[in-house]
């Protein structure tokens, strides 16, 4: 019935249909566009324009008319299936966009930052996963999110769900719910506020850039930016801005889907944060040369 | 005039070199003959199976019909009754076949879940229906994605009386679009990566080289989120671009001889592919499209958009070989084949064109009736998407963008040929050759608009894919009704819809061009009264194959008025 009323309403709206705008010159109403007739001439054809007194649409049949021909109970199925087939499918993507090694003076790690999603246009599941590691000391910060993600306009998901830290550490259950998509100037960006099972906030921004130099050579900008609303002395979290990592990373797409890159990844932790680092005899973070692999199927 | 039967004879050999094409479609072709066995005549069989073919020194994977890609050209004559039997070899999927432009009984059309139950593995199913027309034609798969993997093929119809385009011989010109990846990965790499397969999108490099768009062009489309290279979703980097299932290095050949009229019937058989025609150094007058024949009008060149077919008429007077060229529309390919007067002599291909650069007009904004100080999108009175501009459209995430300010762009060449000299084939320099069928006025009016989301690969009438809409669209049987396709999106969208043919709104009365596929220029409208007189229920859709697959279609109903 939607379709039908929102025929109708277009029907409805037809005389007006014309895209007035102010101030612009307008193309000639339908119809009319192409007549170029002679006025002395009757209109025939085409070149006539429909009756002013438009008749609605008739209401949409309640049989499908293979039916009579084919039995109903053979043609459900395949409608069901026809319909399905064009625009209903569920698809998936895995996309690592870091998948990499750290090379630091003294301390080489890794670092991995990805998500997969599986569903329709409008709804799916996503996992994201990020963290970073040094060899043969197991995960330092690492976490795991599994969200329902709903398509909220042509270019942004809403996402919510639950956020796991497995690092090194107290490990936390978060409930998580952000939005991810495709700004103006095509960033992608992301944004996600977290709240723990002890009541903590803390707020995550995310936002790269992929600057094409060749069709195949990218060089991609990133920052991520992370922040809480309040100490989280266990985790070593100081209220305000906590972390930032910026990165810049020169890939080339052998394969869309397989793009070996280097770059430089400088990380730090700020202000409160960066205290409870100093009071641990922990780095505050630095520079790290990196290279790997961007990559999804 | 028929064609000399004779002439055939005489240099017939050759296409035996290569047993396993059909004759029309062998590697060097004498031209039709006037009764190819297998494939005319009142019983044909037609058998769908898995296929390897050699397409350009390459074994790859295809679905083939009688054992070829394309299947048998069915030579059929109007007035006469013909059963086909399609028997489906394919291990595990259903198939089916759509006539196209056919006017059968919408039971007869082949689309599975409305017309037919489809015809399931190992099984098969007779369609048997009378021949009305005449003309080039062509039938392919309406399951799943099969019609990329090269499950289509020509019909001609040679008419019951004297036909009423002369000419001495006739080719038949498949243009189709080839890929090793199947079309599901294609589908799903294009739901995953916006631009997966455009290899020639604006650079860094290209900005420092002064190519392209200005650096504030860039960022006004940036900001708009729109890339202006977005103009074929699947291009030259996976297809291999075939005439009659021949890459452009095999050098498939359609011979001729001098002083000649050759007709070459188009049709343009490709899941994603508008192409650019042309024969360099030869004149072409168009006589027919879709089917039916027109006035003759003289080009260089011509666009054909997916499912439309083309007849011209080219009298090559020299002897010499001349290349028959069908670029892809983004330029990232083409298909080449070689006219000769005899086998052995290969035209050369000419080099790629640019590949066009998409214009505002092409968004639906014509800025040329703008002042150019207003470029800035935002601070315009006219949003990309504002609901005022399409009332009853819901604004879902399948629509990117709703064109402020559509044009009628049937005078004007289609995308990327405005500026490359030479005559070239609008859709309104197409006049019927005999006065329409139904002359009438329409008595109402309907719209529907085109949309789209590039970055989520979402297609839709009226924003809405066919998975979410259970109503049809209805007709009254004979009722005429003017219908108007409005391009929201900034790709081409050719729209076909099944058991009927309509009249092009394009200024020429009684004589409209009467069509079966149409295509709508990005940012553009086209308008066609439409007589629906095919009662049943008939599909309508865009025939970007995988733009249909996304969800662009819907159903027709045609039923008796009720009494």
């Amino acid at each position: 019935m939607k379709a039908l009323t929102c025929i109708a309403a277009l029907i409805a709206t037809a005389p007006a249909h014309a895209q007035t705008m102010p101030g612009m010159d307008m193309p000639a109403p339908i119809g009319d566009a192409a007549s170029h007739s002679t006025a002395s001439a009757e209109k025939v054809g085409t070149d006539q324009s429909p009756s002013d007194t438009a008749p609605p649409a008739p209401p949409p049949p309640a049989d499908h008319a293979a039916d009579a021909i084919w039995g109903a109970a053979a043609m459900a199925p395949a409608r069901e299936r026809m319909h399905h087939e064009h625009g209903g499918m569920r698809l998936h993507q895995i996309l690592f966009n870091l998948a990499e090694v750290q090379v630091r003076r003294g301390r080489e790690g890794y670092r991995w930052d990805g998500e997969g999603w599986w569903g329709g246009d409008i709804d799916r599941f996503v996992v994201k996963s990020e963290g970073e590691a040094q060899f043969g000391h197991g995960a330092r910060v690492a976490e795991v999110q599994w969200l329902y993600s709903r398509a909220i306009g042509p270019y942004y998901d809403l996402q919510g769900g639950v956020r796991q830290d497995i690092g090194a550490g107290v490990r936390r259950t978060y409930v998580s719910i952000g939005v991810e998509g495709l700004a103006p100037y095509w960033f992608e960006t992301e944004g996600t506020l977290f709240v723990s099972d002890k009541g903590d906030m803390l707020a995550r921004a995310e936002a790269w850039y992929d600057q094409r130099i060749t069709q195949r050579l990218v060089l991609q900008p990133r920052l991520e930016l992370n922040l809480a609303a309040q100490d989280v002395p266990e985790q070593r979290i100081g209220k305000g801005l906590s972390t930032a990592e910026l990165g810049l990373r020169l890939r080339y797409e052998i394969r869309r889907e397989f793009a070996p890159y280097l770059g430089l990844s400088w990380d730090r932790k700020i202000g409160r944060t960066a205290g409870y680092a100093r009071r641990d005899g922990d780095g505050r973070g630095g520079a790290a040369a990196v290279f790997g692999v961007r990559g999804w199927f | 005039m028929t064609p000399r039967r004779r002439d055939i004879l005489k240099i017939g050999g050759a296409g035996a070199l290569t047993a396993w094409w059909p004759g029309w479609a062998a590697a060097v072709s004498p031209g039709l003959p006037t009764a190819p066995p297998g494939v005319s005549g009142t019983d044909i069989e037609l058998r769908i199976a898995h296929h390897m073919v050699r397409i350009g020194g390459r074994e790859t994977h295809a679905i083939g019909i009688n054992g070829t890609v394309p299947g048998p050209l069915l030579r059929l004559r109007e007035g006469q009754d013909v059963r086909l039997t399609v028997i489906n070899d394919l291990p595990d999927e259903d198939t089916s076949i759509h006539w196209h432009g056919l006017l059968v009984p919408f039971q007869m059309d082949g689309v599975p879940g409305i017309s037919f139950p489809g015809i399931k593995a190992g099984g098969r199913f007779t369609y048997e229906f009378p021949i009305r027309q005449s003309g080039t034609y062509w039938y392919h798969s309406h399951s799943g994605l099969q019609e990329q993997m090269g499950h289509y093929g020509p019909i001609v119809i040679d008419p019951a009386g004297a036909d009423p385009i002369a000419y001495d011989r006739d080719h038949v010109i498949v243009l189709s679009d080839h890929s090793a990846i199947h079309p599901h990965t294609i589908f799903q790499r294009l739901k995953q990566q916006g631009g997966y397969f455009n290899y020639q999108k604006q650079t860094l490099a290209g900005q420092l080289a002064g190519r392209d768009q200005t650096p504030a062009e860039r960022r006004a489309w940036g900001k708009m989120r729109m890339d202006p290279t977005d103009i074929s979703d699947v291009t030259g980097s996976t297809y291999t671009y075939l005439v009659n299932g021949r890459g452009p290095a095999d050098g498939w050949t359609a011979l001729f001889r001098p002083g000649e009229r050759v007709r070459l019937r188009f049709v343009n058989a490709s899941a994603m592919t508008i192409f650019n025609v042309r024969i360099p150094g030869l004149r072409m007058s168009v006589v027919a499209t879709d089917g039916l024949p027109v006035r003759p009008v003289t080009v260089d060149a011509f666009q054909i958009a997916n499912a439309e077919t083309y007849d011209v008429i080219v009298t090559p007077v020299d002897d010499r070989a001349y290349g028959l060229v069908a670029e892809a529309i983004d330029r990232s390919g083409m298909a080449f084949a070689t006219l000769a007067p005899r086998p052995g002599l290969l035209a050369v291909a000419p080099p790629l064109g640019r590949r066009p650069v998409v214009t505002m007009k092409d968004m639906g904004m014509d800025m040329s009736a703008m002042d150019p100080d207003m470029v800035d999108m935002s601070s315009m009175h006219m949003g990309m998407r504002d609901s005022r501009n399409a009332p009853g459209l819901p604004l879902g995430p399948g629509v990117q963008t709703i064109a402020p300010m559509p044009a009628d762009r049937t005078a004007e060449p289609g995308q990327g040929l405005a500026d490359v000299g030479g005559k070239i084939l609008v859709y309104t320099d197409l006049v019927a050759a005999n006065r329409n069928p139904d002359v009438r006025a329409p008595s109402r009016k309907l719209q529907i608009h085109l949309t789209g989301n590039m970055e989520r690969y979402m297609w839709a009438f009226d924003g809405k894919k066919l998975s979410e809409v259970r109503d049809p669209i209805p007709f009254t049987a004979g009722e005429r009704v003017r219908i108007t396709l409005i391009n929201d999106t900034m790709m081409n969208h050719p729209i076909h819809l099944h058991g009927h043919f309509f009249e092009l709104v394009t200024g020429h009365g009684d004589h409209a061009p009467r069509k079966h596929t149409v295509n709508v220029q990005p940012g553009g409208m086209v308008t066609f009264d439409l007589t629906a007189n095919a009662v049943g229920d008939w599909a309508f859709h865009c025939h970007m194959l995988y733009h249909m697959h996304a969800g662009m279609m819907q159903v027709v109903s045609v039923r008796p008025a009720a009494a």
